[in-house]
């Protein structure tokens, strides 16, 4: 068999660049250090690395941890086709977190260091050691696929005979370490602007991260049933989208009552780009929310997808928000990332999107899933049903 | 006893002589030109800063309760017993965490070192354990900066300003800004004209997020319980419409 050159398709061709530019990248890292491939200061050390990479990053691979509560700790089981693509996601996400992780270190070759020097007094630390440890519980959720791919049966016994305290362990470190993130930002009242602190950033950051870990599961699999020609399991979907459209409701309530108990309001008149940002960040998370309550969005795959990629984006801008547009005014500091910085970046999403798509062609990832027949159950009607497990079990 | 600076804006001719102390002191390289930067820097551990005809130094403010020691996840800052906060070069690994959280903005990074640490000033805490003065307050010429035990040198600031009030501010920086701090500001004006950081909490920073890392264990345990329990439930409620299912 001869061997053939891959199609050079548009997408693969801007992946190239990119992956390219990101390779180059990080030989500057390597070689300049920080000073030479970041824009970040004394004044201001976090930048689109830790605001996008880690914040975003492990906020979106929050699908995970939902889905695993819903599937196997509340049992219902309905669910279960759109498991394996959510820990995947997961998994890859907190991957390459830490692959992140290793361009913004100072020194990446301690970053162990936590592990066995301890400040249980610090943020980080418990971070640190969350993110450590849930990846970990992570790679054995996901690791049963492989151990069924190469039919290694004892092995997947073992797994099978931990994974109910595994799974609680996993949501219980993703409670934590979620919420910790906002929790970092807890320690700059005065830094922060008052539109984005508040005492209770753990709560809205844990909230948020678990909505956007249900829209990330809608955009994964419209996403996959086109690349693997696969059916959309739009009645799941659709149930998962009224779970989101409540948790966006709560969280924006929740917000607008911080802002009212924190007297923050008056801080909306000032023609600021915090005002506006602000305000991008509020639509991208409240216009979807007001969508997804009409049954004609959540039945439309279309319609469905552009809601979650909105809730992403909102997602996204508020994490940035907090990170980089929240601390330049405090931190009397300019910030834009440098191409050096965007490069790894785009990369790192790039390669998460690349490995995802391997992984998928080569493991079992969706075969739980059949097309919709004529005698499976009509879509709504499913909804109808989705609280009441014991009668479709 | 715990040791402390009192720098005093109004005996400050601007000399630099402290900057050189330090550069010495810490072996880093003083010339002219490091000399006009009025910034502190990881090559210039303490500045002294123009604003209008009044001088103002900047360096670690030595916290009581430092927020830089509270978030370094492997605790390479220290507040000592003495007084100084100091840094283990050793255990840093680089997160910066201390600067994005120091309300001062103190601690700087050697961005452009390929295996970089984070500087600081730390009031020279070996020559302080041998009995010494800071190298800033033994080449000072006017007294501005003095080093000793942080109550009498909180006295003698009160003192200065009893004695001249028309001269000063009558308030010392230092006392409780962030639950207090080692190094002690006079001042003739209201210290944010002479570039101090005034909208700091009253109060020491680490609290705010210990409130919050201290449920920690009650997360743990009552989340371990909820969700056993949930699952002991619905699993349960499963198994029995299996068998109910396979009876019919």
């Amino acid at each position: 068999m001869k061997f053939k050159l891959p199609k050079i398709t548009v997408w693969r061709a801007i992946f190239a660049v990119i992956l390219l530019s990101g390779l180059y990248a990080t030989y500057l890292r390597v070689v300049y250090g920080l000073g030479g491939v970041t824009n970040l200061s004394d004044k201001f050390p976090w930048g689109l690395w830790i605001g996008f990479d880690v914040l975003c990053g492990v906020g979106l691979a929050a699908g995970g941890f939902t889905l695993v509560a819903i599937v196997h700790i509340f049992n219902i089981e309905r669910y279960k086709p759109i498991l394996r693509p959510a820990i995947l996601t997961a998994f890859l996400g907190y991957s390459l977190v830490v692959v992140a992780l290793m361009y913004d270190l100072g020194r990446p070759d301690r970053i162990w260091h936590p592990l066995i020097m301890w400040n249980p007094h610090s943020v980080m630390f418990e971070v640190a050691w969350c993110v450590t440890l849930y990846t970990t519980v992570l790679f054995l959720e996901f690791i049963p696929v492989v151990f069924e791919r190469f039919g290694w049966h004892k092995p997947l016994e073992w797994i099978h005979n931990i994974s109910v305290p595994l799974m609680i362990a996993g949501v219980l470190l993703s409670t934590l370490h979620q919420s910790s993130l906002g929790s970092l930002y807890l320690i700059v009242p005065e830094k922060l602007y008052p539109l984005w602190y508040s005492p209770i950033l753990p709560l809205l950051f844990y909230i948020s991260a678990i909505a956007v870990g249900l829209a990330m599961t809608i955009f994964e699999s419209w996403h996959s049933s086109r690349a693997f020609g696969r059916a959309l399991e739009l009645p799941l979907l659709a149930s998962m989208a009224r779970v989101l459209a409540v948790l966006m409701s709560a969280y924006l309530w929740i917000r607008f009552l911080d802002l009212a108990h924190q007297h923050a309001f008056g801080v909306l008149l000032r023609n600021r780009t915090e005002t506006w940002l602000f305000a991008l960040e509020i639509a991208l998370m409240a216009v979807p929310t007001v969508l997804l309550y009409q049954r004609k969005v959540r039945m439309s795959p279309g319609a469905l997808y552009a809601c979650a990629v909105m809730v992403l984006f909102g997602f996204i801008t508020n994490r940035l928000n907090v990170a980089v547009t929240g601390m330049e005014a405090g931190s009397g500091a300019h910030y834009i990332p440098k191409w050096t910085e965007v490069a790894v970046t785009l990369s790192i999403v790039g390669a998460g999107f690349a490995i995802f798509r391997v992984i998928a062609e080569y493991f079992p990832i969706f075969e739980a899933v059949r097309p919709l027949g004529p005698h499976e159950r009509a879509p709504e009607k499913m909804e109808e049903t989705e609280a009441d497990s014991v009668a479709v079990g | 006893m715990s040791r402390a600076i009192l720098y005093d804006s109004t005996l400050c001719i601007g000399c630099k002589a402290c900057e050189g102390g330090c550069a010495e002191r810490w072996g880093l390289p003083y010339d002219d030109k490091i000399a006009a930067e009025e910034r502190i820097s990881a090559h210039k551990l303490t500045a002294v800063e123009t604003h209008g005809e009044r001088y103002s130094r900047r360096l670690c403010m030595h916290c009581a309760e430092p927020t830089c020691a509270s978030v370094c996840p492997v605790g390479a800052l220290q507040k000592t017993s003495l007084g100084p906060v100091v840094y283990d070069a050793e255990k840093c690994m680089g997160c910066r965490y201390c600067m994005q959280a120091c309300p001062f903005q103190v601690p700087t990074y050697e961005w452009n070192k390929r295996l970089p640490k984070m500087r600081k000033c730390d009031m020279c805490y070996e020559r302080q354990s041998q009995g010494k003065q800071t190298a800033c307050a033994e080449v000072c010429p006017t007294g501005a900066t003095k080093n000793g035990d942080r109550d009498q040198l909180l006295a003698e600031a009160r003192q200065r300003i009893a004695e001249k009030p028309g001269q000063y501010y009558g308030k010392i920086f230092g006392v409780r800004e962030v639950g207090g701090t080692s190094v002690l500001y006079l001042s003739a004006v209201p210290f944010e004209q002479i570039g101090l950081r005034t909208n700091v909490p009253q109060e020491a920073l680490p609290d705010l997020t210990w409130r919050v890392l201290e449920l920690t264990p009650d997360v743990v345990s009552t989340g371990s319980v909820l969700l056993g329990g949930i699952w002991w439930i619905t699993n349960r409620r499963g198994e029995v419409a299996r068998t109910e299912g396979r009876r019919k």
